[in-house]
């Protein structure tokens, strides 16, 4: 598994020095507008700016007005070097990948069916619908279809992975991504996506921030922002009102001052890059999400369906035990058992054959001439071998009862019910329509996904296994792996069905799929993470695509969703929380002329007015540089409740909120007495 | 403060409480419907209006509605206040009420404020009184709880469109809740010596051979509706002080009493109409939390007394007993000025212009937080839900889900609509203060100098925007401007901060429920009620700190350095 094999870039000198060239880029209102927050304080930076500069040049003391100036410009610009900051890391990451683009002309066919009739064509010029002929050493010129032909492909552009995976036409591995390269064989490609509109186009418009939009959640937090932001305006401008009753109404520097610390700047000079951060953390798990919305979503999620093969258990079940019915003997089922599997591929299959020869020395013959394969189909759910000397089918109990017409012997259903209950699965065994036994496959539940289970039932997600095996194993692995539900036989239709129902509920629904026939339930769940191996089909259905094809990571992919939302949120409660503190150096400053009494509210003993003022200004710009690294990293999450979540966080960060800028205005107060500044 | 004013306190609050939990469930109960024992007269109204009962309008109807019953009530209370001289039921022959005090008197009655820049014993007539205040009394506070009840079936189901019959739900309050209540509590306020009467005035001759005018009317109905529906308008000028609005120390609890059951029960019947007990408790929770910190804050400030008064010899075990009535004592005056301010009703039995400083502040940042502690009848209740709603989306977050409640998802169309509601009071308070405080026609007004006299005007437009109606005192109140402009300051206060609750409401009914569970974020229990409790401050009041700075905060610095005003 190539897990993060695409590291994370650190924060470097050259991406530092290209940050703050963004940081300054940024500083343009019209596009800073955005954020109603730091465009309020930079209007107001310029108007102190202003009044600094008409100050020095009629010769009048400015040295105040100017270090609240400059102090509200470094406001700003530590907002927008935070956003830019963030969105470096990603663009790193899009460099790196648009870099395997390549302008080698594919070979399209003139007929689909004639593969030595093709001309040159430019890899942009395809279109939707062209047919292509991809061989060895060809990178794929563009999303496409397998049509026809097997090829290796390494597809390390894109997975980061570079052991070479099968594509062929059919099944569920036909889909291939532009700019993979084919390494052995040839295969004939249908195209599916236009130039500029393929996946890794998307991919390196997702890590760079271009094709970003603000999320549902952005957006109202935005709101509540630009919303406190009026209220604080209201505040402060009124209160030239209110202080021209008695005595001097505040000059407007010390106005500003008051406006700028009292807005959510913090928060709202973080809120962009916590949400490029987070996409960013999905990225380098190897998980691409086509948009923000459907990372929060994964926050959301409270049911979770995980196919059983592969992503609960490991997915090679193993041939365990032959049980005759009265009557036949247990070599009969083996070799039954064995001739049926003699076309079967699957791990299973061959475990078959393995078990056979163990048991009973059976060898398997190569596949008679003349032997008609019955191939195994979702709908039939058996398969088997016709030969001269007879019939053999095995499958699914009921599925090959029900083909061969009648009941199952009460023997059978004995072990049947013996092999589901001990977790197994039974298969049935039928020669010539005759019911010889059953075959026991064993599952392995891997390791460690218990006690998964057990964190995502406290964080309040319900998991819920799919498996195409009957209730009785499905219970029983159920049980095993500790899961809340299952879908026993599951069919596509079946999953759909659960997945409607849940959201019925009230339910928001997470699951991975690969193949086509998942496509619909990948499209109705809230979030559905499709597998890179998986076909074209599901990975437009889907909102995510995993890179690694690792079914498992659907757990993560709703921890980051969660470590997103949780990080946004903290630092809100941070930011508004520190006003109280800000309150108490800046008012008993600015009425301290008027009243002297107030003084008894400068908690902080701050040493002037002056000092106290630009102190809170200070911290204000600073706090969003200290939480930076936060914001970029997010804020650790456990999978605790959300009652147990929410003590934790509201201490540190509502509780430390009010608390953290009393320390820092008064550590800035007494640096800045002590230099003299002020 | 002693132990006996603390025993008070704590009984009435007591009474509140268990007299709150079965009217709470029988509000849900008379919300769905399923009270019906004075059915056929209920059945005259809706045949009488060409109403169904049953047909739900959608939060535009509902609205709609509330707004057409609130314009008629202005124009018929507008006319029959300029119209009293010419009506029956004068025995004093009082003229019409002149224009710009009649504007403002209506606004005020219909809004539930009841802001009274006239004195009752002098200017009104038993008709007005009867027939125009005391009935928007009523309509006031059943509108306000016919609004919440909307707000409450938002969350009741997903993908609804409809909210009620805002008919409906106006007489049903009307005549299962209010008139029964008032028929109770007018009837034991008549027992304690409350005049019930349409004789006129009566000639008293005093000791010193002097002759009184005794103003009478019918009082006592009509102040167990001014409690119980959080309206505070007083039938006569100083309100609950007065020996007939006020007789005793009983008397006063039981207006306590009835200006706290409905916003306590309101909140309650929202836990049984959402299907969930324990929210309605949390809400409830934090209503009387503030209310025991607002009462402990103004009982220990004027125990503790005048400092300039101890200094000049007065017995400290007094304490600050100026501007208040010494049949009641500071206890229960401390308990009717916390829950008066906290549940925007507006009554006063004391005169906060005496108060000390940080006694005066209390109620006037009670005012200010919003009116939700445990604030008006339903108004209370639907303030409180913008708070419960912007608490849940700043902290809602930090459990790692999108933020919800009670299963509806809090987006930012109802941020947008809870700001546009929130916006209002800091708006028009601290607006028109400002404006007055350096307009001189408005400054005439102002009695006193320095941070007291900013205090009399920022507490005049608080409490109108608040719709409580109560007033500080040293304030000509009845000019042009002030009439006018605090008219519209009650009118924005309700309806500019309604209406978008109502579209709240049916934005977040149209929603999908969403099913609960361990990763919830949970909105009962102590921390959600801590929580809320730090955004009530923090989002409601922290805008007011630098107004409030230079009012009480202060003077009450000032007054511990040897100054006054």
């Amino acid at each position: 598994m190539a897990t993060n094999t695409r590291r994370a870039v650190m924060l470097d000198r050259a991406l530092l020095l290209r940050a703050m060239l963004d940081a300054l880029r940024k500083l343009d209102p019209r596009r800073l507008v955005r954020n109603p927050v730091i465009f309020v304080t930079e209007i107001v930076a310029i108007l102190v700016t202003l009044l600094a500069g008409r100050a020095a040049l009629l010769g009048e003391p400015f040295g105040f007005q100017a270090s609240i100036a400059l102090w509200l410009w470094l406001t700003v610009l530590f907002a927008t070097f935070a956003e830019a900051v963030a969105e470096g890391r990603g663009r790193a990451q899009a460099d790196s990948l648009r870099r395997t683009r390549s302008d080698t002309p594919a070979r399209l066919l003139l007929r689909a069916d004639d593969r030595t009739l093709w001309q040159p064509r430019a890899a942009t010029e395809l279109r939707v619908g062209d047919i292509v002929l991809v061989e060895a050493g060809d990178l794929i010129p563009s999303d496409g279809e397998v049509v026809e032909g097997i090829a290796s492909v390494n597809e390390a552009a894109v997975t980061g992975e570079s052991a070479p995976v099968i594509r062929e036409s059919g099944g569920d591995r036909s889909a291939v991504t532009g700019g993979t390269l084919v390494v052995s064989d040839w295969i004939v490609v249908r195209i599916t996506a236009a130039a500029g509109s393929t996946f890794l186009d998307r991919m390196i418009g997702l890590v760079e921030g271009a094709a970003r939009q603000k999320t549902p959640n952005e957006i109202a937090l935005d709101i509540l922002l630009a919303g406190m932001t009026i209220i604080f305006l209201i505040a402060v401008a009124t209160l030239v009102g209110f202080a021209s009753w008695n005595g001097q109404p505040p000059s407007v520097p010390v106005l500003a001052a008051l406006l700028v610390t009292l807005i959510p700047t913090t928060i709202g000079g973080l809120l962009s890059a916590i949400g490029i951060a987070g996409m960013d953390r999905l990225v380098r798990f190897n998980v691409l999400a086509t948009s923000g919305r459907a990372v929060e979503a994964a926050g959301d999620v409270d049911v979770l369906l995980l196919d059983k093969t592969g992503t609960i258990t490991l997915g090679n079940r193993q041939a365990a035990g032959f049980i005759p019915v009265p009557g036949v003997t247990e070599r009969e089922v083996a070799e039954a058992a064995m001739l049926s599997s003699l076309a079967d591929e699957t791990p299973e299959g061959r475990s078959i054959l393995a078990l056979a020869r163990e048991r009973f020395g059976i060898e398997a013959p190569a596949l008679p001439q003349g032997a008609q394969v019955i191939p195994f189909t979702a709908q039939t759910r058996l398969s088997g071998l016709d030969l001269p000397q007879g019939r053999y089918r095995k499958g699914a109990v009921d599925a090959l009862v029900r083909s061969i017409g009648g009941a199952a012997p009460p023997a059978l259903r004995d072990a049947v019910d013996r092999i589901a209950r001990a977790g197994g699965t039974p298969l049935a065994v039928a020669r010539n329509g005759q019911l010889l036994g059953a075959i026991e496959l064993k599952d392995i539940v891997k390791t460690g996904m218990r006690a998964r289970f057990d964190a995502l039932r406290r964080m309040g997600i319900r998991t819920v296994m799919v498996t195409g095996d009957n209730r009785l194993t499905a219970a029983a692995i159920a049980a095993e792996a500790g899961v809340d539900d299952f879908i026993a036989e599951a069919t596509p239709e079946d999953k759909l069905a659960y997945i409607r129902k849940a959201q019925a509920e009230g339910r928001l629904v997470a699951m991975a799929g690969d193949g086509t026939n998942d496509a619909p339930a990948l499209a109705q769940a809230d979030v559905g993470l499709a597998m890179q191996t998986g076909t074209q089909a599901a990975r437009e259905a889907g909102n995510m695509v995993d890179l690694d094809s690792d079914p498992t990571k659907l757990i993560e992919v709703v921890e980051i969703g969660k470590q997103l939302l949780i990080t946004r949120g903290a630092l809100t409660t941070f930011s508004i929380a520190n006003d109280v503190a800000k309150y108490f150096a800046i008012l008993p400053a600015i009425f301290v002329a008027s009243y002297p009494e107030l003084g008894a509210l400068n908690l902080m003993r701050l040493a002037s007015p002056e000092s106290a003022i630009l102190s809170a200004v200070i911290f204000n710009a600073l706090i969003i540089v200290a939480l930076v690294p936060l914001a970029l990293r997010g804020v650790g999450y456990a999978a605790v409740g959300a009652a147990s979540l929410l003590r934790r966080n509201l201490l540190v960060y509502g509780l430390g909120g009010i608390v953290a800028p009393f320390i820092g205005i008064k550590i800035i107060d007494v640096i800045l007495t002590l230099l003299g500044l002020a | 403060m002693t132990l006996l004013g603390w025993a008070q306190i704590a009984l009435v609050l007591a009474a509140i409480i268990a007299a709150a939990i079965p009217l709470g469930r029988y509000i849900a109960a008379v919300a769905a419907g399923r009270v019906t024992f004075l059915a056929p007269v209920e059945r005259a109204f809706y045949v009488l209006g060409g109403i169904d009962p049953g047909r739900g309008m959608g939060w535009r109807g509902y609205t709609l509605a509330m707004l057409a019953a609130n314009a008629a009530g202005f124009v018929l209370l507008y006319a029959l206040l300029r119209l009293q001289g010419a009506l029956p039921l004068n025995p004093q022959g009082f003229d019409g009420i002149p224009p710009w005090l009649a504007f403002n008197t209506a606004i005020s009655f219909v809004t539930n404020t009841n802001w009274q820049a006239y004195s009752g014993e002098a200017a009104m007539s038993y008709l007005s009184q009867m027939a125009g205040l005391a009935v928007q009394n009523f309509l006031s506070a059943a509108t306000g709880m016919a609004l919440a009840l909307a707000l409450c079936r938002a969350f009741v189901a997903g993908g609804v469109s409809e909210l009620g019959n805002f008919w409906a739900d106006l007489v049903r309050m009307t005549l299962y809740v209010l008139l029964p209540l008032a028929i109770l509590v007018g009837a034991a306020f008549v027992a304690m010596g409350m005049p019930q009467t349409l004789s006129a005035y009566v000639e008293a001759t005093t000791l010193e051979g002097a002759t009184q005018t005794i103003p009478l009317g019918p009082v006592a109905f009509q102040v167990a509706i001014k409690h119980l529906g959080t309206n505070g308008g007083g039938f006569f000028g100083v309100n609950s002080a007065h020996p007939f609005e006020g007789p005793s120390a009983l008397a006063t609890s039981l207006q306590i009493w009835a200006h706290q059951v409905i916003p306590f029960a309101m909140a309650l019947a929202f836990g049984h109409i959402v299907g969930d007990r324990r929210q309605g408790l949390a809400l409830a929770a934090v209503m009387l939390g503030f209310v025991v910190a607002g009462t402990a804050a103004i009982y220990a400030a004027e125990a503790a007394g005048n400092p300039l008064h101890l200094a000049a010899g007065l017995d400290p075990s007094q304490g600050n007993m100026e501007g208040k009535e010494v049949r009641f004592g500071q206890a229960l005056v401390a308990l009717f000025t916390a829950t008066t301010t906290g549940a925007s009703n507006g009554a006063v039995n004391a005169m906060f212009d005496s108060f000390t400083p940080f006694g005066g502040l209390v109620p006037l940042f009670l005012i200010q937080l919003g009116e939700v502690l445990p604030g008006g009848a339903g108004s209370g209740l639907y303030g409180m839900i913008v708070f419960v709603l912007l608490a849940v989306f700043v902290a809602g977050l930090m459990v790692g889900r999108t933020p919800e409640y009670l299963g509806k998802k809090v987006q930012a169309r109802e941020i947008k609509l809870a700001m546009l509601a929130v916006l209002v009071l800091p708006a028009v308070i601290l607006g028109f203060t400002a404006v007055s405080l350096v307009l001189p026609a408005a400054i005439a007004s102002i009695q006193d100098a320095g941070p007291h006299g900013l205090t009399e005007m920022l507490y005049a437009y608080s409490s109108a925007a608040g719709n409580n109606g109560s007033a500080f005192g040293g304030l000509t109140a009845d000019t042009p401007w002030l009439d006018t402009t605090l008219g519209i300051a009650m009118a924005l206060g309700r309806f500019a901060y309604v209406v978008p609750v109502m579209a709240i409401a049916g934005a977040l009914a149209a929603k999908p429920k969403l099913a609960a569970s361990a990763g919830t974020f949970p909105t009962h229990g102590p921390l959600f009620a801590g929580l809320l409790a730090g955004v009530i401050l923090i989002l409601g009041g922290l805008q007011f700190m630098p107004a409030l700075a230079l009012g009480p905060i202060a003077e009450h610095f000032l007054l511990f350095a040897g100054k006054t005003f």
